[in-house]
């Protein structure tokens, strides 16, 4: 069951679903911010820039069907977070969510923590398939009755209904970010979970609300001397004291909780040197790491940057032991991509199940995919074209210079509008959810 | 193509210095872009990457709203000195104009009442 090979040449990657409008004028509430599987791969979430979250839910696989995966289908839609405006500092805040991370399941409700850029909130997603019929004073349809009416007792039961799942904000934690939170965590520990800002991670209980730890604190006495911002957070898969925390400057820090309340002291730090003398003003906000994620196994670390994928063994702190190459062609275009501010696009990255392959998003719609143990990686496209049922997606080519062959595309004819930011891989199987501007693509291998 | 690149080769010459003496065939891509973003923004900072960058990240959502000012436009102050009290607050360089910002005209962030696309 687990994805071997992945992006290799037995892997046959096939549209299966699009969610989302098909017309081109999009709403900026419409706009996808993140994408994330639960722990088993059943439930699929979605956060988008108006606050809302929408959770699609895998159909059981059919026997008449074996060749079919389970198709994903609206299981709940909730209004997460709203627009605030903060008067006393002056402050919009957006309601759109940043990140939405799930709780392992305990019981028969789901649970997930959704944030925007200054509050994070517990929602518990439950079923409700049967009601309590026949009361005594009430009518069926509420109404009370007349009590003079009443003339015998009877005991109410539970009858099956369609149905119905229910999203309840069980906690909200706010008032604890200065700054915008960038990341959330849940600990290995099942009881905490972290938040990260541009200067500050805290350390929260789920179940407490009212106060939170603070356990990195990087802000300068001085404002005038700040240097770098922390990019991204994560806590280790199963080491419940370490987490790691990236930076602007494209180092990853790794800390144990287990050595100081206040972990401002790495107890590894991540770097890859630089050649002094190709750096340039490019330089630094192109190495600026825009995500952090830990591999399944907990041995590796993968960061993405501006124009590469890195994996980092957590033994070894000097450099990665692997640099995939995303959209090396955008480096002779840094300076227009600096001008219409697509280089400070934040792409994140994810692992497949059995971390052999690693998968980004790019421009144009096409994302990559990194086979590590084949050394192969391709560039797809997610398209309204190539989303017949089944169709097996063609693997895309940009041509970066000299003549261009057929079906190759130029780099000048990439669209910077249609960036695939966000992507995530089922734990277990090969289904991968794409998110382009507005529209979530699944695709699966051909079985 | 190839003439593109002898133009911008040409550029690069007259503004990158000495350092690449050794390797002058070999001229990286970034320095190119560099050379070309201060061709066209001469009074950009001179420090790479720069904290004016991550400072505009940390002050992203920034709207002004002075209550002060506000108050005082309602108490109706004639002949109040407006652009001293703006220039400060709009942590310099900017430009806000005599338009004193009420809450109502702050843009209304309503929730989104309509079901997301994705649900359809």
């Amino acid at each position: 069951m687990a994805g071997a090979g992945g992006g290799g040449n037995d892997v046959q990657w096939c549209f299966s679903q699009v969610k989302g409008a098909i017309d081109d004028d999009v709403a900026e509430a419409d706009i996808i911010s993140t994408v994330e599987f639960n722990h088993s791969g059943e439930l699929l979430a979605t956060g988008d820039k108006g606050g809302r979250v929408v959770i699609f839910q895998q159909e059981l696989e059919s026997k008449n069907q074996p060749q079919c995966r389970g198709e994903y289908n609206v299981y709940s839609t909730f209004q997460s977070h709203e627009p605030e405006f903060d008067y006393l500092k002056s402050l919009e805040i957006e309601e759109k969510i940043n990140k939405i991370r799930w709780l392992p399941q305990k019981n028969a409700a789901q649970f997930l923590l959704s944030t925007n850029d200054k509050t994070i909130k517990l929602w518990k997603i439950s079923e409700r398939d049967k009601r309590p019929e026949g009361y005594n004073l009430k009518e069926e349809d509420g109404r009370y009755r007349d009590p003079t009416t009443v003339t015998t007792l009877r005991v109410p039961v539970f009858q099956p209904m369609d149905l119905m799942v229910e999203a309840s904000p069980r906690r909200v934690f706010s008032n604890a970010h200065t700054y915008h939170i960038n990341s959330i965590s849940v600990n290995s520990d099942c009881e905490t979970y972290l938040s990260a800002d541009d200067l500050r991670i805290n350390l929260w209980n789920l179940e407490i609300t009212d106060r939170s730890f603070n356990i990195v604190d990087i802000k300068p006495a001085n404002m005038e001397e700040l240097t770098e911002v922390i990019t991204a957070a994560e806590f280790h898969p199963n080491q419940c004291n370490t987490f790691v925390y990236s930076s602007s400057k494209g180092t990853i820090r790794l800390c144990d909780m287990r050595a100081s309340a206040l972990c401002d002291q790495h107890s590894k730090l991540f770097e890859e040197p630089e050649d002094p003398s190709n750096r340039s003003f490019f330089s630094e906000i192109i190495s600026s790491i825009s995500d952090v994620k830990f591999s399944h196994s907990g041995r590796y670390m993968m960061t993405r940057d501006y124009l590469s994928v890195k994996i980092w063994d957590l033994n070894m702190e000097s450099r990665p032991v692997e640099t995939y190459q995303v959209h090396e062609y955008l480096r002779s275009k840094l300076c227009s991509l600096y001008e219409n501010d697509c280089i400070f696009d934040k792409f994140e990255c994810c692992w497949n199940g059995n971390d052999s392959v690693v998968m980004t998003g790019s421009y144009n719609n096409f994302f990559r995919m990194f086979d590590r143990g084949y050394r192969q990686d391709v560039t797809l496209e997610a398209s309204r074209e190539s989303s017949k049922p089944r169709s097996v997606l063609k693997p895309r080519k940009v041509c970066t210079g000299g003549k261009r062959k057929k079906d190759e595309i130029s780099v000048d004819s990439l669209d910077f509008n249609k960036k695939i930011l966000h992507t995530a891989w089922h734990p277990q199987d090969n289904i991968i959810a794409v998110a382009t501007t507005n529209n979530l693509y699944i695709f699966q291998d051909k079985l | 193509m190839s003439e593109e690149i002898e133009g911008t080769k040409t550029t690069e010459e007259t503004l990158v210095n000495d350092q690449n003496e050794m390797d002058d065939k070999v001229i990286s891509p970034e320095k190119v872009e560099e050379a070309k973003l201060k061709a066209r923004y001469p009074n950009l900072g001179h420090k790479p990457g720069g904290s004016d960058l991550l400072r505009k990240r940390l002050t992203k959502g920034q709207k002004y709203f002075d209550s002060g000012d506000y108050n005082m436009a309602k108490a109706k102050v004639k002949n109040k000195q407006l652009p001293a009290a703006t220039s400060e607050k709009s942590g310099g360089g900017e430009i806000t104009g005599d338009h004193i910002p009420t809450p109502q005209d702050l843009p209304q962030r309503k929730p989104s009442l309509v079901a997301s696309k994705l649900a359809g």
